[in-house]
């Protein structure tokens, strides 16, 4: 038996349960994230306009910049506003 | 002769002489034991080897090597004066005013040389050490124990469990990670950053680990841990490096008089294969971002083609050669420190100028070849590395132009008219609003050229490494210095 030492970080992935497919986006806020690429922001634009036809509260928030995760400030004022989040890529 | 008053593993008052019976100086020294334990002294006496040595001498046999072990006994015979339980004199060899002090006995082996120098003790035999450290020190390593049947190749289960680059790893057992960590002052258990994307903590132990599997010496492992230093950070942003479509990884340029100590290339062949130190160094790096960072190829990382400096791309400055100041210096470092400079860089390709005699002239290529960088209509998105080979580095040196001038000159060349530069111009689909048309622009940031000396003696060639999004919202140069 030869022994080896772990050189990784040891983690478990922890298993989370996905939130429900809503019905209907009707009355519910959805988050639009745009990532700072260039023209993301055409891109989230129309799908704004077509979620509000769809009866959907939409509100935008943008990262500072498309090199570095969200601030954790700006992924919780996501999760407590929204229902439901798109986050969009550009290019 | 050593004095120390360190608290020790406990010991009975009085002399302690450790021995082994196959050294000539211990044997020497026997008919002083006898005559010491004839002086009503406490004389305990540690006997490596036979445990018949020395003869008609009642020796304690310290077979396991435990009392040597925690006792630091490099040489043998060593005489040891305790008091109150503690160590508070110490000499190696036999050197007979060193015993007399010791012993506080005069005179001592009348008929014995005044001095023979000592042999080496079996607690530090080479091919034992690493399983005495094992077994006397192996608890301080906390990383799970991965068990490998012997039937099983371990190379294959290394690959199998995803812990390799692509290309086999050296299995990190008890015996080489403890030998690894000998390479620094640090405890195994401190913390040295917390490594994206999976923003996990790194202690020096998994640092060893992987640097025992990238294939490092332990006198690399500061450098090491200095470049994970340097690249954990939200100015250096190894997530962005990482999860980028663009073909950069980590670059590291070493600075300092410890390149040369441990062998770096700065030389022949600076970026090529065949010197252990520049290659094991950077692949370290990077598989700890792979294995601590969870940073895989096709997950985090979405590089569009990548390049082989991803597997490792490290190397040292030719200093000694260099007619300017260091990279290092130039960043802020006082002269002579060891230190890593951190780029995040695409491969290195070649700049060919082989008319070039005097200064201008080869400013006008290095300005040419950067100008293309990325595409010749970005500006300055991007920063470079520019790495001048000897001879290109004589004709600036020959003409007194210092990194300052050199760089300021490169600068001035590469001052762009905004038509050259608009979406459409040239033909080309790229670049920048038709607003700036009139403007003039700039290839380069201020401080977006980062000047380096190195490669070989013989050929008109430098190279560049070119970057990746600079400034806050992408990736800053890092500089760090080595500590031991």
């Amino acid at each position: 038996m030869k022994v080896l030492l772990d050189p990784t970080n040891e983690r478990r992935a922890t298993t989370m349960e996905r939130v429900g497919r809503p019905e209907t986006l009707r009355g519910l806020t959805v988050g639009l994230l745009d990532i700072s690429k260039a023209r993301g922001d055409v891109f989230l634009d129309r799908l704004e306009e077509r979620l509000s036809e769809l009866g959907a509260d939409v509100r935008r928030f943008k990262k500072p910049t498309f090199t570095k995760p969200a601030p954790v400030d700006l992924r919780h004022e996501i999760s407590i506003q929204c229902q439901v989040v798109i986050e969009a890529l550009a290019d | 002769m050593t004095d120390t008053t360190s608290p020790r593993f406990p010991i009975a008052d009085g002399l302690v002489v450790v021995v082994k019976e196959d050294c000539a100086t211990c044997r020497l020294v026997v008919p002083v034991i006898r005559q010491l334990r004839t002086r009503d002294l406490a004389v305990e006496v540690y006997v490596q080897d036979d445990p018949n040595f020395p003869p008609e001498v009642p020796a304690r046999h310290d077979a396991d090597l435990s009392f040597s072990w925690h006792h630091d006994i490099e040489t043998v015979p060593t005489l040891i004066r305790v008091v109150e339980g503690r160590e508070v004199q110490r000499t190696v060899g036999w050197n007979r005013a060193d015993w007399e002090l010791v012993t506080g006995t005069s005179p001592l082996g009348d008929d014995l040389p005044e001095f023979r120098p000592g042999c080496g003790s079996l607690s530090v035999d080479p091919d034992r050490v690493d399983q005495l450290r094992v077994r006397f020190t192996g608890s301080v390593l906390t990383a799970r124990r991965v068990d490998v049947a012997d039937a099983e190749d371990e190379f294959e289960a290394m690959f199998d469990r995803g812990w390799t680059d692509g290309l086999p790893v050296v299995p990190p057992t008890e015996e080489r990670v403890l030998r690894m960590l000998q390479g620094t002052s640090r405890h195994s258990d401190d913390v040295v950053a917390v490594v994206p994307p999976d923003l996990v903590e790194i202690t020096v132990e998994k640092i060893a680990i992987n640097a025992v599997m990238a294939g490092c010496r332990p006198e690399y492992l500061p450098w090491v841990i200095a470049a994970v230093e340097a690249v954990c950070n939200e100015t250096f942003n190894i997530h962005g490096v990482l999860a980028t479509t663009m073909p950069v990884g980590p670059v590291l340029v070493c600075n300092g008089p410890g390149t040369r100590a441990i062998g770096m290339n700065s030389g022949m062949n600076v970026f090529g294969q065949g010197n252990r130190a520049n290659l094991t160094i950077g692949r370290a790096l990077q598989l700890i971002v792979r294995n601590i960072g969870g940073g895989r190829p096709g997950e985090v990382d979405r590089a569009t083609h990548g390049n082989p400096g991803k597997i490792s791309f490290c190397f040292a400055e030719d200093e000694i050669g260099s007619p300017w100041t260091s990279l290092a210096v130039s960043r802020g470092t006082a002269p002579d420190t060891d230190a890593v400079t951190v780029f995040p860089g695409e491969g290195p390709r070649c700049v060919v100028d082989q008319l070039a005699r005097d200064p201008d002239s080869l400013a006008n290529t290095f300005a040419a070849c950067l100008r293309t960088l990325h595409n010749p209509k970005s500006i300055l998105a991007f920063d470079a590395i520019l790495v001048v080979g000897p001879e290109h580095a004589r004709v600036f040196a020959e003409a007194g132009w210092d990194r300052q001038r050199v760089v300021d000159e490169i600068h001035q060349r590469l001052q762009i008219p905004g038509h050259e530069l608009v979406r459409g111009a040239g033909g080309i689909a790229e670049g920048i609003p038709q607003h700036l048309e009139d403007a003039t622009l700039p290839k380069f940031r201020p401080g977006g050229i980062l000047l380096v000396h190195a490669g070989g003696g013989a050929g008109l060639f430098s190279a560049i490494i070119g970057g990746w999004a600079n400034g806050d919202v992408g990736s800053q140069p890092v500089t760090r210095e080595v500590q031991r």
